[in-house]
């Protein structure tokens, strides 16, 4: 059951396990399943020391198809596991892998202590937008009037974005991809692997089973170019079929639009640039969707601060510092103490 | 009795007591606590026995003068063995009318009132609900009261050390402390310098506190005080020979914790939500990170048994620790650490329910939600701890058993015996028995979920141990490889062992011991967790007047002690108090068949001795 042990370096095939994946033929998981596993093998990552924890849903299977060490814990909960996992063993490397029920729903309160805590460990949300496991209701991030079996007419309450939510709750790494998207995809796993601190990656993911072609408005082929935009920090922002579109501020205001670069445009000069580090942009960027506005890929925030697990140990260090050791008559001979003769 | 008796009226100024119950009280800003445990402090260097509880609003500043704003210290001190913080008050002292109004019901016939005259003004009496003045309307004919002003008695002595007179009137309660101290021939020296170390940078303000303790001292020795009041000997107990110090149960249970994962080999992770009465556990932990000590203050009661569950899973022993509400949400979790099978010891300090009930009054009526309170069957490990200094030994209990059977263990502990104080003979830790974890490390062959033959305990295999990496999760697991499983069979053989599992921690513990008495006989009182003092107390006062009656006291609740059906078969009758509707009570009636009958309380407050005295003589008369 364990990584054989390759003389050369691991390949994507080694971090899988020998279990048999269960998800539904076509699921947009087993393209995220080879994204990881080839993520995992480009950095070489040490099985031994890599932890995937998950809670409850279609998404959180996923430990049992890696090689490494994997917990599958309960529902809502994995942000609170693998913070408690990283305290106790800074060392080890964490991925949390959720859903948008399990993030956002049952466990939106775990989701946003992690992040503003900022827990050194990947968040990867894969979001479908409607609950696979249960059946097909309609989830947090259901679009409104989405029709499932608990909203026969309909669902009515407004859905939330998962990186904005990221962002507010203030996460310093913050990037969105898509299942399918087989190039950009391990490229911002990596990117998210190598930040230290929380790195929350939202991935839209295709339940081809509840909610088939829901992000159709995203990734099909016709349309991709114009309602993806793939973000480069330092670059301009620029999409569409042969880079033909920008975004720039609407003049006067803070808003986004797209203007149409070339002859009679503006130049690339006007455009906004992409700068990962700025938050403002960045909430400009995850509030983004078609049809009106591109959608934003790609790292749309990184602003890498001290981890919490780093400081704790920090804070530790500091105390055993002084020298002394963890003698426990030190401790329980340390108050007020009288002795009674014999 | 516990409480006060008379061994002898030598001579009219010098009454000898075998023991004295004191309540300070007054308002939560008045310095109460701080009263209290200076007295502690000098009643424990003045060689009594003691045991102690601090009774607080749940308010954190409750409006001045009102009753629910009352704040009270008892001290319960004697020359012999004390078990109770004292059924009824042999001395009250009330700092205004509401602590007057509040704490009258619990003194005793002829006890003493010391309360102060100066603070019973008509504004304060209305506060209080009074419409006339207790103090002079004769309604207080039936105890002896001393009235004294003592505001004024405390502004001329602090007069020159330049506080304002609102700094000045602070120190009240210092200068009824001192009139204490005289009363009962305590030392002052202890409380002296620690106004001088807590006061350092503000000399004007110990400098007052110190003039007031000995200004309220010098007030009992010069004022003629009546014969009856005045001072009163109780003398030193027999206590055994050793290292005290003076512990309320949170402080024991924190250490006990330290000290479990030391003998353990394992570092501390604690991670809580703040919950009264449990926080202090937290506070006392988050200052021994030199101890290698991690606390982590969670976002909710579940991410905290949830991260407590994670830093197990990486090889800490991870901790949790809350009150009955806090439980409650921890309970989903708690089936994950059952069916994942890693250590953890979850703490619970219980309080009056259900819902938020009564945060600061006690009761033991968690015991259902500790035994059975999960979906399915999920067995753990339940211990009881019977007193603030029991705390330390059951808390290191609860690691050995968390780390040698990958369990885990649920603690109960009090609102009584979180806060209430008693000396504590500090152990030779180097005496206690070590149970060093171990970590699996050998490759060939691992199986996640191979069970030791002897514990029935899977393998803990660490995160980051090379050529271990393997898959857990809530799924139920195949035996012994762990694969997600969904046979029949797999299904109910894993249920058993589960089962078999903790049952078989029976045959781990020690047996079942008689607290008093002879192991078979007419009657048995049984009891859990802080009943202890009272029943045994109580038990002990009979056997003295020659009735035959046997006190055992549980610590191991799930799994209970292999003996103990046969030891209870060996007594016509059982009685059990408890502070709940008969929890304990229906679990031996289950275990055993047995008749055991339910003593019940559900007042917030600790059983007295009196009324389990009633229990017992009611039963042996039905007997006979």
């Amino acid at each position: 059951m364990n990584v054989p042990s390759s003389p050369g370096p691991l390949t994507a095939k080694d971090y899988a396990s020998d279990q048999e994946v269960r998800w539904c033929p076509g699921c947009g998981d087993y393209a995220i399943l080879k994204a990881i596993q080839r993520t995992l093998a480009e950095l070489q990552a040490e099985p031994d020391k890599t932890v995937f924890v998950s809670g409850i849903g279609c998404a959180a299977r996923f430990p049992y198809y890696l090689s490494t060490y994997g917990f599958h814990t309960i529902h809502g909960r994995a942000p609170a596991i693998a913070t408690g996992i990283k305290l106790a063993n800074p060392e080890l490397d964490v991925w949390v892998v959720s859903g948008d029920g399990d993030a956002l729903s049952i466990g939106g309160n775990h989701l946003l202590h992690v992040l503003r805590r900022n827990v050194d460990l990947q968040f990867l949300l894969f979001n479908n937008e409607i609950y696979g496991l249960t059946k097909g209701q309609y989830s947090p991030t259901s679009r409104p009037g989405t029709r499932s079996p608990s909203t026969p007419q309909g669902s009515l309450d407004a859905p939330v974005s998962a990186a904005a939510f990221a962002l507010g709750a203030g996460a310093r790494f913050v990037a969105r991809s898509v299942d399918t998207l087989q190039k950009p995809l391990p490229e911002v796993l990596r990117r998210a692997r190598t930040h230290r601190g929380a790195s929350f990656v939202e991935i839209l993911q295709n339940c081809i089973v509840y909610n088939d072609q829901v992000f159709g408005d995203i990734t099909d082929r016709a349309v991709a170019e114009e309602a993806q935009i793939h973000v480069v920090h330092g670059q301009p922002l620029v999409f569409g079929k042969d880079r033909g579109k920008g975004l720039r501020l609407r003049p006067g205001t803070l808003e986004l639009e797209v203007v149409t670069l070339g002859p009679g445009g503006p130049g690339e000069i006007e455009l906004l640039r992409h700068d990962e580090t700025s938050r403002p942009l960045a909430a400009l960027l995850a509030a983004m969707a078609p049809p009106d506005l591109p959608m934003a890929l790609g790292v749309l925030y990184c602003d890498p601060a001290p981890s919490y697990d780093g400081q704790v140990w920090e804070q530790m260090a500091a105390a055993r510092s002084n020298g002394r050791d963890r003698d426990l008559d030190r401790l329980l001979r340390g108050g007020h103490t009288w002795t009674v003769p014999g | 009795m516990e409480g006060s008796a008379a061994l002898e009226g030598a001579n009219s100024s010098n009454r000898t007591l075998e023991s004295a119950v004191v309540r300070f009280a007054g308002d939560s800003g008045d310095g109460m606590q701080l009263t209290g445990s200076q007295f502690t402090l000098a009643t424990a260097l003045a060689g009594n026995d003691l045991a102690t509880f601090a009774d607080f609003p749940a308010e954190i500043r409750a409006p001045a003068g009102t009753t629910f704003g009352v704040s009270a210290f008892q001290i319960n001190f004697g020359a012999r063995e004390i078990l109770t913080s004292g059924d009824a008050l042999d001395v009250l002292v009330a700092m205004n009318p509401a602590a007057l109004k509040v704490n009258l019901a619990d003194i005793k016939d002829g006890g003493l009132v010391i309360a102060d005259a100066g603070a019973f003004t008509d504004k304060t009496l209305r506060k209080a609900g009074y419409d006339t003045d207790p103090l002079e309307d004769g309604s207080l004919a039936a105890f002896r009261l001393l009235k004294l002003d003592v505001s004024r008695l405390t502004l001329e002595a602090v007069k020159d050390f330049g506080v304002s007179k609102k700094e000045g009137l602070r120190c009240r309660n210092i200068w009824a402390l001192g009139l204490l101290y005289w009363m009962f021939g305590r030392k002052r020296q202890a409380t002296v310098e620690w106004f001088e170390r807590k006061f350092a940078a503000r000399p004007e303000i110990a400098m007052a506190n110190i003039a007031a303790l000995n200004a309220g001292h010098a007030f009992g020795e010069t004022a003629e005080l009546p014969a009856e009041i005045a001072s009163l000997v109780v003398p030193p107990a027999e206590i055994a020979p050793g290292l005290y110090r003076n512990v309320t149960g949170n402080d024991t249970l924190a250490w006990g914790l330290v000290a479990g994962a030391q003998f353990a080999g394992l570092n501390l992770a604690f991670c809580s939500y703040p919950i009264t009465p449990a926080s202090q556990v937290l506070h006392v932990l988050a200052k021994l990170k030199d101890y290698g000590v991690l606390t982590f203050q969670a976002e909710d009661e579940i991410a905290a048994v949830c991260a407590a569950i994670g830093a197990s899973y990486a090889g800490s022993l991870g901790v949790t620790s809350s009150s009955g509400p806090g439980i409650a949400l921890k309970t989903e979790a708690l089936g994950l650490a059952v069916a994942a099978e890693l250590p953890l010891v979850v703490i619970n300090s219980q309080r009056a329910g259900p819902s938020t009930g009564m945060p600061t009054k006690t009761e033991q009526s968690d015991l259902y939600q500790a035994v059975f309170g999960r979906n399915a069957d999920s067995p753990l490990v339940v211990l009881a701890a019977r007193s603030p200094a029991d705390c330390f030994e059951v808390a290191v209990e609860a690691a050995r058993l968390a780390v040698t059977y990958m369990t885990p263990v649920m603690v109960l502990s009090d609102g009584y015996i979180a806060s209430a104080s008693e000396p504590w003979k500090i152990p030779d830790v180097d005496a206690m028995p070590r149970f060093p974890a171990r970590f699996e490390t050998e490759a060939a062959g691992f199986q996640p979920f191979r069970r030791d033959p002897v514990t029935l305990a899977r393998p803990w295999a660490v995160p980051g141990t090379p050529g271990l990496a393997h898959r857990i999760g809530g799924l139920e697991r195949a035996e012994d490889s762990g694969e997600v499983s969904y046979d029949a069979a797999n299904h109910q053989r894993m249920t058993d062992l589960r089962a078999a599992k903790i049952a078989g921690i029976a045959n781990d513990l020690p047996e079942q011991a008689v607290e008093l008495g002879e192991p078979s006989g007419p009657l048995a009182v049984v009891g859990w967790g802080s009943t202890y003092g009272p029943i045994y107390r109580a038990v002990s006062n009979l056997r003295a007047r020659g009735l035959e009656v046997a006190h055992i006291h549980l610590r191991h609740l799930s799994p209970l002690p292999g003996n103990l059906g046969e030891l209870l078969g060996g007594f016509e009758r059982i009685l059990v108090p408890e502070m709940n509707r008969g929890q304990l009570v229906t679990l031996l009636r289950s275990a055993y068949l047995l008749p055991a009958e339910g003593l019940n309380k559900v007042t917030g407050k600790p059983f007295k001795i009196a009324e389990i005295e009633q229990a017992i003589l009611e039963r042996l008369e039905a007997t006979q």
